[in-house]
């Protein structure tokens, strides 16, 4: 398969070397519903360079899914720093992260979250249609990124007419959608049979040697080792960090 | 994120959501329909009833002379008033604001022939500003009684038009001659009919009008048997009905607190009590038509947070994609008023349909339902209010969802 959506991203962007793309430093966050307080992140650190493929694994209730939230800017920390690209993202707008979300963050969820609504082609319009793309360049680009998922023949169907392992393509190829700087998938097999999973992985390796970065949330230790990185969470902090022989 | 799409994206709800879609806009419609009808109707109805008072005229008093009941200056009472020429022309000079005065002479045992068919109709005696104030307008081809007739004493005679209808059936009539009592008068004129719900001597579609000189002459009566004036401004009749009083005391000598001397029927008081009693009617039918939508209205706003509640998923994955706020209560304000704007001319349109459709010969009973622009206006206002506000508060909270929250679903 051939990507070409990232070519040249390594030595184009301006920030010097050592900056990290995500660098997040204490992160808090506590989840208060009255009653109790639930501290989900107890000072977390992080860093992720650019073009890394990483995989944060930990038994559910370990807050690596607030973590993911809090990378993908769908949640805001009580406490610490994050910075996405040297930017701080703490303190900002509502639809300032909505911004993010939409250019700089692409998400593939478990359970794909196409709205059944819509054609597989419109799915996958939604990002650029919030970015304010005009028509014909939203067209021309959904049906590049279909030709890389391999689903050219299948932009007008509806989900529901879609295999599990078509609809997480289709759902990477809404990911792709605004070239963002990262793909956060939250157990993007998940929902999938072994071979559609297989397929699914595969797709994530070779858009990390395009270039991609790539966080992987999985609690599937045989998925984890395919990433080059595995980060451990556990109680909300990272005990383990370790790079894939 | 143009009207383009969101236009696309309500379609396609529109579609997965037939039914509900449906049952939304029917509400709509029927209020929008039923407050647009009720105005129409309203509107109709009071046209009717102005149109039935003005039949006999408009800010006119109608005056008989009668006997003094008090006595006066040493005169006594039950005292014949009587009014002749000499009266009414006192009366033109001393009056302000008089825009017409007549006396009326009547008669109601003289036989009308034509051909083999003879009638007794009532016959007005009257100057030509009679025409004016009493609405005897006639039809084209024809004239009311004019100058001329009255100072040449002319034999000529005006007719009403079930009157005409009855002597010439459907030939024309104007042109031909009606012999009265053995005296041929030339009809110059024959009425166009009119509305009339209330009369004194017989409606005058059934009467007939000859000039008072003539009248004077063939039957040799001096005394009016009654007289009619108009004021221009209906707020200016009551000083107008105390003048023609305090002129006719002075002129005949009675009290003129003496209300017995000569009576009025003053008709604005019949207009005045309709001008309440419609403004009443159609507060009422407002007040109706705003609840009825109202209740539509929470209807939509209803189902529309019945949508957002069932569309959280949706909203948080939009969200998660990169929707901003604005994006979601845009989408969601836009279905409503859509959805509001098109029961709204739905309704309008039905209504429209009716009116338009609205049998002629019930006119008479219920006047003709229009829509006006000011029920157009207002229902238009009614409709775009509930829409911004049926839409606004299921679409705040559809943004104000927690992305996480709403993906969790």
């Amino acid at each position: 398969m051939f990507w070409n959506g990232k070519n040249g991203k390594n030595g184009g962007k301006s920030e010097g070397n050592g900056h990290h793309l995500i660098d997040l430093q204490g992160i808090r966050k506590v989840y208060d519903t009255g009653a109790v307080k639930v501290e989900a992140l107890r000072g977390l650190d992080l860093a992720v360079r650019e073009n890394e493929f990483l995989a944060i694994v930990g038994p559910s209730g370990s807050g690596k899914s607030t973590l993911m939230n809090i990378i993908g800017c769908l949640d805001t920390a009580t406490e610490g720093s994050y910075r996405l690209r040297g930017e701080q993202v703490a303190g900002l707008t509502i639809d300032r992260l909505a911004e993010i979300r939409n250019k700089r963050v692409g998400f593939v969820f478990q359970n794909f979250n196409l709205l059944p609504q819509l054609t597989a082609f419109e799915n996958v319009e939604l990002p650029l249609l919030f970015k304010g793309t005009p028509a014909r360049q939203r067209r021309e680009r959904v049906e590049l990124l279909f030709e890389q998922v391999g689903l050219s023949d299948r932009m007008l169907h509806r989900p529901v007419e879609l295999s599990g392992g078509e609809m997480q393509r289709v759902a990477i190829a809404r990911a792709l959608a605004c070239e963002p700087d990262i793909i956060l998938a939250d157990e993007p097999t998940g929902n999938l049979d072994t071979t559609s999973g297989r397929d699914i992985i595969g797709m994530f390796e070779d858009l990390w040697r395009k270039g991609h970065t790539l966080v992987l949330i999985t609690h599937d230790p045989a998925i984890a080792r395919r990433a080059r990185r595995i980060v451990n969470v556990q109680d909300g902090t990272v005990v383990s960090d370790e790079a894939v022989a | 994120m143009g009207w383009r799409n969101y236009l696309r994206q309500f379609l396609r709800d529109l579609r997965s959501q037939k039914l509900r879609a449906a049952l939304t806009l029917f509400g709509l419609v029927w209020g929008t329909a039923s407050v647009t009808l009720l105005l129409a109707f309203g509107e109709g109805l009071q046209e009717r009833l102005l149109k039935n008072i003005r039949g006999l005229g408009e800010n006119i008093v109608i005056c008989w002379p009668s006997q003094t009941s008090k006595t006066w200056e040493g005169l006594p009472r039950n005292r014949k008033i009587t009014i002749k020429d000499e009266d009414i022309d006192a009366l033109r000079r001393e009056v302000p604001g008089l825009t017409g005065i007549s006396g009326e002479y009547s008669n109601d045992s003289r036989k009308f022939k034509v051909g083999h068919k003879v009638l007794v109709p009532g016959v007005t005696g009257a100057n030509p500003i009679f025409a004016a104030m009493r609405n005897l307008i006639p039809r084209t081809g024809g004239r009311y009684i004019d100058d001329l007739d009255m100072d040449e004493r002319r034999r000529v005679v005006f007719l009403g038009d079930g009157l005409k209808k009855d002597l010439f059936g459907d030939q024309e009539a104007v042109g031909k001659y009606v012999n009265v009592n053995g005296v041929p008068f030339l009809v110059v004129g024959v009425m166009q009919k009119k509305e009339q719900d209330s009369s004194y001597q017989g409606r005058d579609t059934d009467r007939a009008s000859i000039p008072a000189t003539t009248f004077r002459a063939i039957y040799g009566q001096q005394n009016y048997g009654n007289f009619v004036f108009q004021v221009a401004d209906a707020d200016k009749v009551e000083i107008a009905k105390d003048k023609v009083i305090a002129t006719l005391a002075k002129i005949h000598r009675f009290d003129p607190s003496d209300s017995e001397a000569v009576r009025m029927w003053d008709v604005t008081e019949n207009e005045k009590f309709m001008h309440s009693f419609m403004l009443g009617f159609r507060i009422f039918l407002g007040v109706m038509g705003v609840l009825t939508l109202v209740v539509a209205g929470i209807g939509v706003s209803n189902i529309m947070n019945v949508v957002v509640e069932e569309r959280t998923k949706e909203i948080g994955v939009k969200m998660a994609l990169g929707a901003r706020q604005r994006m979601i209560v845009s989408q969601f304000l836009f279905e409503t008023m859509l959805l509001t704007v098109l029961g709204g001319a739905i309704g309008f349109l039905i209504s429209w349909g009716i009116c338009a459709v609205f049998p002629a010969k019930l006119d008479e009973f219920v006047g003709t339902p229009v829509i006006s622009l000011q029920v157009g206006a207002m229902t238009a206002c009614v409709l775009g209010v509930i829409g911004f506000l049926a839409g606004y508060f299921p679409a705040r909270s559809a943004a104000r969802l927690n992305p996480v929250e709403a993906l969790r679903l």
